[in-house]
């Protein structure tokens, strides 16, 4: 299917990518070449196969991966700020998020 | 002393006092440092730490509980080591530092191993060349003018030039395997499950698995068996008992059934890769492995299903990068919206770019059943495709790439061609079995060839003991244009 580059703003705007008019130029048809190559799955009939979703291996499905709901330590405070662009009062600080 | 030695030497010359943690570690991190303007396969060098580390082992009285003891490792930037810093090759996360070891170094450091630095890799590990790094491309040791592989490039060429014996990359796609056919060293991706994920930054969540680079298939085994097995912190971890990996080298070829899918090996394939593959199959015949012909009649469309579910998955895990946790925050945002825009705007590069793009559109309302559904059905069709196929075989031989490295900026204004270098190995993550690349000679313009052995799941044994009784059969013995 051919991608235009209103799509492309629209899938940008859906991925919060704030992309120049260049960039627009340029993946239009890049995406669209992919998304048309992509497409000759159309070919394969799957009408009466399952998804593979997850990816897991027979073992992997049966393994126990759940574990009793206990605390258990966790970076703290300090750590887990540590790294922030803007932290502030031991809070995430962001821009104002209404108008 | 050479950097070139395997890890059983230098385990074997630690132990007998030939040399020391500290002799080893600052040997491997002489070559980083001089070899690093050259190849650009570093992009941390932990020199003060390392040394530290090394002379911490060497006063450790008791070293029979640590198989890796002083032995100098590279990681790949996408795997998170405390102290160290963790880019993704990205200028979203910078020199971001993680405040936790992922399990597998957790794992290394136990096993007396030395981190001497983060390798250099395609941005989220998205590419196969590694021209996607935000920080400059690896160079390939053979050929300076050509691509290392991706995306794992730094690993693979830090190995290949003698700078390290063994390293640590992501495979998602092939982003180990590739690279070692193009750097000309092993390259292994264990089974999906295999290895602990807590701590390398997740990009296909249903395809990743941390891979392991060497020279010596024994010294993959070496490592491999430190880091396998079930993490309480990653879920996907199965339940399956690590096997003593080395004993399996050392075992003979008689009475392994090689499959071989010649229908893979049509049009596309170079024509010296194909006479190298042939070649080893004659190999494999002298060892006495017995050759079967194998069929997967969906692999062809392999790179089609890799390319919606590996970025679907991918526009997902990149929803973290926002700019306010960590890393990097665009300046000059208004509101959080703009903010999100412009840090993403600025801090991802254009592959990362395409990819989420392509993710978020065939993920998107509309296109899900038609696309990721679909990939998904497909997917399925590939692994019963193996699974037929491992009923009559014991491992899969294919090459690795269809062609030996190529020139920087051949293929980076065409992202299809780009993908279509891929081919023969994202099967193996979209089954979830393990993949082996080992090299098997070198073209006419002196680049390594790799070739490709797949096992079924938990197969790392069978893999690693036919690439082990290869070497030991067919010595690669050159070395590369640039090495230690």
């Amino acid at each position: 299917m051919p991608i235009t580059e209103a799509d492309i703003e629209k899938i940008a705007q859906l991925a919060h990518l704030d992309i120049t008019a260049d960039e627009r130029r340029m993946f239009a048809p890049q995406i669209s070449e992919i998304v048309t190559y992509v497409e000759q799955l159309d070919a394969v009939d799957t009408s009466t196969v399952e998804p593979a979703l997850g990816g897991l291996t027979p073992e992997g499905e049966r393994t126990e991966s759940s574990r009793p709901d206990e605390l258990q330590p966790s970076l703290g405070q300090k750590l887990a700020l540590d790294q922030a662009p803007d932290p502030a009062a031991g809070h995430f600080r962001v821009p104002r998020v209404l108008a | 002393m050479s950097t070139t030695q395997s890890v059983l030497d230098l385990q074997n010359r630690i132990a007998r006092g030939d040399t020391t943690a500290r002799g080893a570690v600052q040997t491997a991190l002489d070559a980083a440092e001089k070899l690093n303007n050259t190849l650009n396969a570093f992009l941390e060098i932990d020199r003060e730490g390392a040394l530290l580390r090394a002379d911490s082992i060497d006063i450790e009285p008791d070293k029979s509980s640590m198989p890796m003891a002083g032995i100098p490792i590279a990681i790949k930037d996408n795997i998170c080591v405390r102290g160290m810093q963790t880019s993704c090759g990205s200028r979203i996360l910078g020199r971001y530092h993680p405040p936790y070891n992922a399990t597998v170094i957790d794992r290394l450091l136990h096993a007396g191993a030395v981190v001497v630095g983060k390798t250099n890799c395609d941005e989220f590990a998205m590419g196969s060349s590694n021209e996607n790094s935000a920080f400059g491309p690896v160079k390939n040791p053979w050929d300076t003018s050509r691509v290392p592989g991706g995306s794992s490039g730094g690993s693979a060429a830090a190995v290949a030039a003698g700078i390290i014996p063994v390293a640590l990359g992501s495979d998602t796609g092939g982003s180990v395997r590739q690279p070692a056919a193009l750097c000309g060293v092993i390259g292994l991706k264990p089974t999906y499950g295999r290895i602990s994920r807590y701590g390398l930054v997740a990009f296909g969540s249903s395809l990743d698995q941390v891979g392991v680079f060497a020279r010596q298939a024994a010294d993959a085994a070496v490592v491999l068996q430190t880091i396998a097995g079930r993490d309480p912190h990653d879920a996907t971890t199965a339940d399956v008992p690590v096997m003593n990996y080395i004993g399996e080298t050392a075992k003979t070829l008689d009475g392994v059934r090689l499959g071989v899918a010649r229908s893979l090996m049509g049009e596309g394939l170079d024509d010296e890769v194909r006479d190298a593959i042939e070649k080893a199959i004659d190999a494999y015949k002298g060892l006495g492995a017995e050759i079967v012909e194998v069929d997967l009649p969906h692999a062809k469309y392999a790179i089609a299903v890799y390319y919606i579910i590996a970025t679907a998955e991918a526009s997902s895990n990149l929803a973290r990068y926002d700019g306010v946790r960590y890393g990097f925050r665009a300046e000059d945002a208004p509101g959080l919206r703009d903010m999100y825009r412009k840090t993403r705007d600025e801090g991802f590069g254009p592959e990362v770019k395409r990819r989420i793009m392509l993710g978020t559109y065939v993920l998107s309302a509309g296109y899900y059943d038609a696309y990721y559904l679909k990939a998904q059905k497909v997917r399925t069709l590939l692994r019963q495709d193996f699974m037929k196929a491992f009923e009559k075989c014991d491992a899969i031989l294919t090459p690795t790439t269809p062609t030996p490295a190529f020139k920087f900026g051949e293929k980076v204004d065409d992202p299809l061609a780009m993908y279509l270098n891929d081919i023969y190995t994202v099967t193996a993550n979209l089954a979830g079995v393990p993949g082996i690349s080992v090299p098997c000679g070198l073209s006419s313009e002196r680049l390594p060839i790799g070739m490709q052995l797949l096992g079924p799941f938990w197969g790392e044994g069978t893999l690693l003991r036919l690439a082990h009784q290869y070497q030991s059969a067919q010595p690669f013995s050159e070395l590369p244009a640039v090495h230690a």
